[in-house]
């Protein structure tokens, strides 16, 4: 059989990361895949070297747009621990909850996008229906949709008082009853099953090969999450759970992130009492010099571990500062997990570990004997919409 | 369905108040002879020195025997010459243990690629590569991964010019 070559992206308006991936496959079936990054390289470690320590934080929080605080949250905490800084107590709560609304919002992004390239139009209009309220208590918190700008070495900048408690509380029990409409409707969906269940696996083994982080781990029965592994922040002081999930496809690493957000209400919760408690106002250390020597700071962000390695000469910035968000790891793992399967599921099995992904559109079919046809994004996002509606025809039989 | 993790105040008490001592007597006996500098830096931090020929078994005995988790790596490009720290992440009990290398050549700098035991660091190993200039011998992929495919040969990015 022929084996032809399907090139998706790099760039594509959906999505703010560009990547260019390059199928392999003869007839249906991918059969190997390569993957190219870089085209959003933007040099972010070299010119940390030139700002100092505090500018860095608002350097770092523009590496990501949706999970904008995940980056400033780690690397506060890698100088904090070169420089062996103690935060007070209220700023590891508003850390936290800032955290985990970020999940929260980040995860009903990704639902949404999932939705969309399975044909589910309206679990996607509706995740992001219930995902505006998480970004107006952020602003209401925060003054920023995105970007909040929360974060200082020592700290956090602003307060959340108590008159802006009950608001937040009835933002977290407004959205859960939307968080149990889609679990009823990604798990208990026959369709959702015949498309997601089997498809895109990822072994434990190959789990642990690929060093793979987050919710993609989680799904393939690896149990690891920083904010439980190595305590940080308020994580500690609230009780909740590490959502575990065995099979690694698709289904399960829907689940891991459905049912997360149901814990990050949890943690919110418990912040916003432990923040009742605390006297108000005492939110920043008050740091002044950071001394020579190295810290990493680790952050659990929607998408798994962010991790910053931070090196001071005892001047005012950093030597070196490493960066290494998650998705570093996860892209790599589809290279085995989109070999399994055919072209119509790889645009949801390379989403499935969310790595910022939408890129389909300037995708062309290119035959071995220079024929070429071109494919947009938009045709490989109704290949999988029709083989949902093949599923869907045939339960409804 | 699923398996739900551990409660987290259960958790902290048994798994990392048990197992606190375990892992740093392990890695310091199995690495024994080829550490070169063992430093604390608090209860969650170490680093540790070796000789950038052992690095290749060094990393066996963490990630296949050890079962640590490969972070990442940070190449630093220092007057002494070009340091190489290989994280690993030990996530029972949180703690990281930073595997440091001093590479002295600093015309041709050179060492084991540790791809072929740990598949997840080819890419920051590619990275590395074009960012510092160090050569991963034996590499599967050695190719560019960031850096625009017309960017001069020879010009290393990270590499401290101004400093020196």
């Amino acid at each position: 059989m022929k084996r032809t070559i399907i090139p998706i992206g790099p760039y594509h308006p959906l999505q703010e990361e560009p990547e260019f991936f390059r199928l392999y496959v003869e007839g249906e079936k991918v059969e190997k895949l390569d993957i190219e990054i870089g085209y959003n390289h933007r040099g972010i470690e070299k010119l940390s070297e030139s700002k100092h320590f505090d500018q860095v934080t608002f350097l770092v929080e523009r590496i990501c747009g949706i999970c904008s605080t995940s980056h400033p949250f780690a690397y506060v905490q890698a100088v904090e621990d070169l420089a062996g800084i103690e935060i007070p107590v209220r700023a590891k709560y508003i850390r936290s909850i800032i955290g985990e609304l970020e999940r929260i919002h980040s995860h009903l992004l990704w639902l949404g996008l999932a939705g969309h390239f399975i044909g589910y139009n309206t679990v996607w209009m509706w995740s992001w229906k219930y995902r505006e309220p998480v970004l107006d208590i952020l602003e209401f918190i925060t003054g920023n949709r995105n970007h909040y700008a929360m974060f200082k070495i020592g700290g956090v900048r602003q307060d959340i008082i108590k008159e802006d408690i009950p608001k937040i509380y009835k933002m977290c029990d407004d959205l859960l009853p939307a968080l149990d409409l889609f679990k009823g409707a990604v798990m208990d969906d026959p369709v959702i099953h015949a498309r997601t269940k089997g498809v895109g696996i990822l072994t434990k083994q190959e789990a642990i090969d690929y060093c793979v982080l987050g919710p993609t781990a989680r799904a393939s029965g690896i149990d690891i999450d920083v904010r439980r592994d190595d305590p940080y922040a308020a994580y500690p002081l609230v009780d909740w759970k590490v959502i575990v999930m065995q099979n690694g496809d698709i289904f399960d690493k829907a689940a891991v992130r459905i049912l997360e957000m149901y814990e990050s209400v949890k943690i919110i919760k418990g912040c916003l009492e432990g923040l009742k408690k605390e006297p108000e106002g005492d939110i920043d250390a008050k740091v002044k010099e950071i001394p020579p020597g190295e810290g990493i700071g680790r952050h659990e962000a929607p998408r798994g571990e962010v991790f910053h390695y931070v090196r001071s000469d005892g001047t005012n910035r950093p030597v070196r500062h490493k960066i290494r968000a998650p998705s570093y790891m996860n892209i790599p793992s589809n290279q085995v997990a989109a070999t399994r399967g055919t072209i119509s599921d790889a645009v949801l099995t390379l989403a499935a570990v969310d790595p910022c992904y939408c890129c389909t559109e300037r995708c062309a079919v290119v035959d071995s004997k220079t024929k070429k046809k071109i494919l947009t994004g938009e045709d490989l996002i109704r290949l999988s919409q029709e083989k949902t509606e093949k599923f869907r025809a045939k339960i409804n039989k | 369905m699923f398996r739900a993790g551990t409660p987290m105040a259960s958790y902290i008490k048994n798994s990392i108040a048990s197992r606190k001592m375990e892992i740093i007597e392990q890695i310091k006996e199995k690495l024994k002879d080829k550490i070169l500098d063992f430093f604390k830096k608090n209860e969650q931090r170490y680093y540790i020195t070796v000789n950038p020929e052992d690095i290749v078994n060094v990393s066996k005995i963490l990630f296949s025997e050890l079962n640590l988790r490969f972070a990442t790596a940070t190449g630093i490009d220092t007057p002494k010459g070009i340091e190489i720290l290989y994280h690993f992440s030990h996530d029972t009990t949180g703690k990281i243990f930073t595997i440091k290398v001093l590479i002295t050549d600093k015309k041709k700098p050179e060492i084991e690629s540790i791809s072929k035991i740990i598949k997840g660091a080819e890419w920051i190993e590619r990275e590395i590569w074009e960012m510092l200039g160090v050569n991963f011998k034996n590499h599967p992929d050695l190719r560019r991964l960031l850096l625009a495919e017309d960017w001069p040969e020879g010009i290393y990015p990270l590499r401290q010019v101004d400093r020196d």
